[in-house]
C-alpha cells in the first residue's frame, strides 16, 4: 500500500498536505483495529473513506480528532501530522481539546444539543469563550449560511433544533461544526440517516465547503464517495488497501480487491 | 390505587368531623396551634411553618450536594470508582430514620452548639441538615440515572466542538436530563416533606409559628406522630386535628408531585 501511496502522490505532487497519517495504527483494548496506515489528507479537498462494514474508516475517522480518548482502554500508535504546523496530533503532550479546536465533526446521525437553533452554533464558541452577543451573532449568522440553513431559520433562531427536520438538523450540526472556523472537518457518514433529498443538499454543501476547508469522509455509499470526493481510500479489515484520486480509484482501481469492492461483487 | 382511595376517603371523612367543629377560615389562618389547651386554637400555619422551614433546609442541603454527586458520578468518576459508589449511596438510603434522628439530636445538635451557644438543644436547623443529609442519595442516584440516559452521541457532539467536561456535563448533559433531574428534585422535596422521625426526635415537637431554623418547632408529621401516641379519646376534636393535618400534608405533597408532573411535561427532551 505504500507503493500504492508513492505512485498517486507524484501524480499531485504540487498539492499542499493538510494531514498525514504516518505508520499510525489503533488498539481497542487488546484488539488492533488499524494498522500502518500511512496516508495523505491533502489541504482544501475532500478525502473519503470507504470500505465494507467494520475494516475501520469509522475508527481511524475518529483518531482524527482523539474522540478515542473518551473511552478507556483506547490506544493510539504511529502518528498524525497536521499541517502548518508539523504537530502530531496523537502526542501525549497534545491537548485533545486543542485538536478538536481545530478539527470538527458532523456525525452519523443529526445530534443537536437540546437548545435554541441560535445556541446551537453558539456552542462551539461560547466554549471557546466568546461571549460578545453581536459577535455571536455575526459568527451565528455566517455559519448557518455556510451551512445552507439561513434562509429556513433565520425567523426561528430561538426554536429548539430538534424542531428541524432531520436533513436541516444534519445542516444544523454543519453550521456547528463550521461555526469556529475548523481547518479539517471529519464526516462520518452524515447521510446515512437522511432522504434522497436531503443527501443531495448535504452533498452539495460538502462540495461548496472544500473551497475553505479540508474535508475527510466515511461513506458507506460507493456513489456519494465518486460524486463528492478528490481522493478515495478504500480500506479492507484495518488495513489501507489503496489511496489514490477517486477517478482513479473508481475507473481503474491498482487493487483486484478494491475492483471487486467497488463494482460490487463483494462487500 | 385501592390503598390510595381507601386512604384519601379516610383523611376526608375524618377531616369532615374536624372541619364541622372548627371552621376551615380558623383553621388556615389563626396563628396558634393548641388543640389541647381548654383555650384551643387550631392554626395549620403553625405547623406548616415548621415543615417548610426544615424541608427548606434540608433542601438546601440535599439538592446542591446531590446534584454534584451526581454530575461527578456520571461525568467524571472512572468506571470502578462508580461502581462502588452507587450502591454504597444507594445504602445511605436504607439508613432509619431514626438512626439519623438521634445522630442529629447527640451529635450535630451539640455540635452546632459550639458554633452557636445559644442554639436550643431541640432545633430545626440541625434536623433539616441531617434530613438533608438523609435526601442525598435520592437526588444523586435518580438525578445520575436521569443524566446517564443522555445519549452518548450528544456528549460526543459537545466533545467534538472542543468542550471539556465540565462544559459538557453543565451545558449539554445536564440541559437534557432536566426532566429526570426535576423528578429527582421532587422526589427529595416529597421526601422531606413528609419525613418524620428525624423531627420527632430533634426538634422539639413544640407548635411555633417560625421560619427560624435556629428555634424548636413541630412539624405536621411531628405533631401526627405525638398526637396518635398519646392518650387523647378516639373522636375528640383534638384526635381529629391529625386527620386535618394529615389532609394538609397530602395535599402539599400533592402540589409538588403535580409541579414535578408539569416540570417533566414541560421540559422533557427528544433527543
Amino acid at each position: 500500500m505504500n507503493n500504492a501511496t508513492a505512485s498517486n502522490a507524484s501524480a499531485h505532487a504540487n498539492l499542499a498536505i493538510k494531514a498525514e497519517c504516518r505508520n499510525f495504527g489503533f488498539h481497542y483494548g487488546d484488539f488492533q483495529a488499524l494498522k500502518d496506515i500511512n496516508m495523505p489528507v491533502y489541504d482544501k479537498k475532500v478525502t473519503a473513506l470507504i470500505g465494507p462494514s467494520g475494516c475501520g474508516k469509522s475508527t481511524l475517522l475518529r483518531s482524527f480528532n482523539r474522540m478515542h480518548d473518551l473511552y478507556p482502554g483506547n490506544r493510539y500508535q504511529g502518528e498524525i501530522i497536521m499541517q502548518p504546523d508539523n504537530t502530531n496530533l496523537l502526542a501525549q503532550e497534545v491537548d485533545p481539546i486543542e485538536v478538536r479546536m481545530r478539527i470538527s465533526m458532523v456525525f452519523q446521525k443529526p445530534n443537536p444539543f437540546p437548545k435554541s437553533i441560535f445556541e446551537n452554533v453558539a456552542y462551539s464558541l461560547r466554549v471557546r469563550g466568546m461571549t460578545n452577543k453581536s459577535e455571536l451573532e455575526d459568527r451565528v449568522q455566517h455559519s448557518l449560511k455556510g451551512a445552507a440553513l439561513w434562509n429556513e431559520v433565520k425567523h426561528r433562531l430561538n426554536d429548539l433544533g430538534a424542531n428541524l427536520s432531520g436533513g436541516q438538523q444534519q445542516r444544523l450540526c454543519i453550521a456547528r461544526a463550521l461555526a469556529a472556523d475548523p481547518e479539517i472537518i471529519l464526516f462520518d457518514e452524515p447521510t446515512s440517516a437522511l432522504d434522497p433529498i436531503a443527501t443531495a443538499s448535504i452533498e452539495e454543501l460538502i462540495t461548496e465547503l472544500k473551497e475553505k476547508v479540508t474535508i475527510l469522509i466515511v461513506t458507506h455509499n460507493m456513489q456519494q464517495a465518486a460524486r463528492i470526493s478528490d481522493f478515495t481510500a478504500y480500506m479492507y479489515i484495518g488495513e489501507l488497501v489503496e489511496f489514490g484520486v477517486t477517478d482513479q480509484v473508481f475507473v481503474k482501481p491498482q487493487k483486484k480487491q478494491t475492483e471487486d469492492y467497488i463494482t460490487g461483487r463483494f462487500g | 390505587m385501592f390503598t390510595t382511595a381507601a386512604i384519601v376517603y379516610i383523611l376526608v371523612k375524618e377531616s369532615w368531623i374536624f372541619f364541622e367543629a372548627v371552621p376551615i377560615r380558623r383553621f388556615l389562618f389563626d396563628t396558634q396551634w393548641t388543640p389541647l389547651f381548654d383555650d384551643a386554637h387550631y392554626g395549620i400555619m403553625v405547623l406548616l411553618s415548621g415543615t417548610l422551614t426544615s424541608s427548606a433546609v434540608a433542601l438546601l442541603v440535599a439538592i446542591p450536594l446531590g446534584t454534584i454527586i451526581a454530575i461527578y458520578l456520571s461525568e467524571f468518576a472512572p468506571f470502578k470508582v462508580r461502581e462502588i459508589a452507587k450502591p454504597f449511596l444507594e445504602l445511605l438510603g436504607g439508613v432509619p430514620t431514626i438512626v439519623y434522628g438521634y445522630f442529629a439530636l447527640v451529635f450535630l445538635t451539640p455540635l452546632l452548639q459550639k458554633i452557636y451557644p445559644e442554639l436550643p438543644g431541640f432545633n430545626l436547623l440541625s434536623a433539616g441538615l441531617i434530613m438533608g443529609v438523609m435526601i442525598i442519595p435520592y437526588v444523586a442516584s435518580l438525578s445520575e440515572d436521569a443524566m446517564r440516559a443522555v445519549p452518548m452521541a450528544l456528549r460526543e457532539g459537545s466533545y467534538a466542538m472542543g468542550a471539556t467536561r465540565l462544559q459538557t456535563a453543565l451545558r449539554v448533559v445536564m440541559p437534557a436530563a432536566t426532566s429526570g433531574i426535576a423528578s429527582a428534585y421532587i422526589l427529595g422535596i416529597s421526601r422531606a416533606v413528609g419525613e418524620t422521625m428525624i423531627l420527632a426526635v430533634a426538634a422539639g415537637m413544640q407548635p411555633n409559628l417560625t421560619f427560624n431554623p435556629a428555634e424548636s418547632g413541630a412539624t405536621i408529621t411531628s405533631y401526627i406522630v405525638q398526637v396518635a401516641l398519646g392518650d387523647l379519646p378516639h373522636g375528640s376534636i383534638g384526635y381529629q386535628t391529625i386527620f386535618a393535618a394529615g389532609l394538609s400534608l397530602l395535599l402539599l405533597t400533592l402540589t409538588f408531585n403535580l409541579l414535578g408532573h408539569w416540570l417533566r411535561k414541560r421540559f422533557r427532551e427528544v433527543y
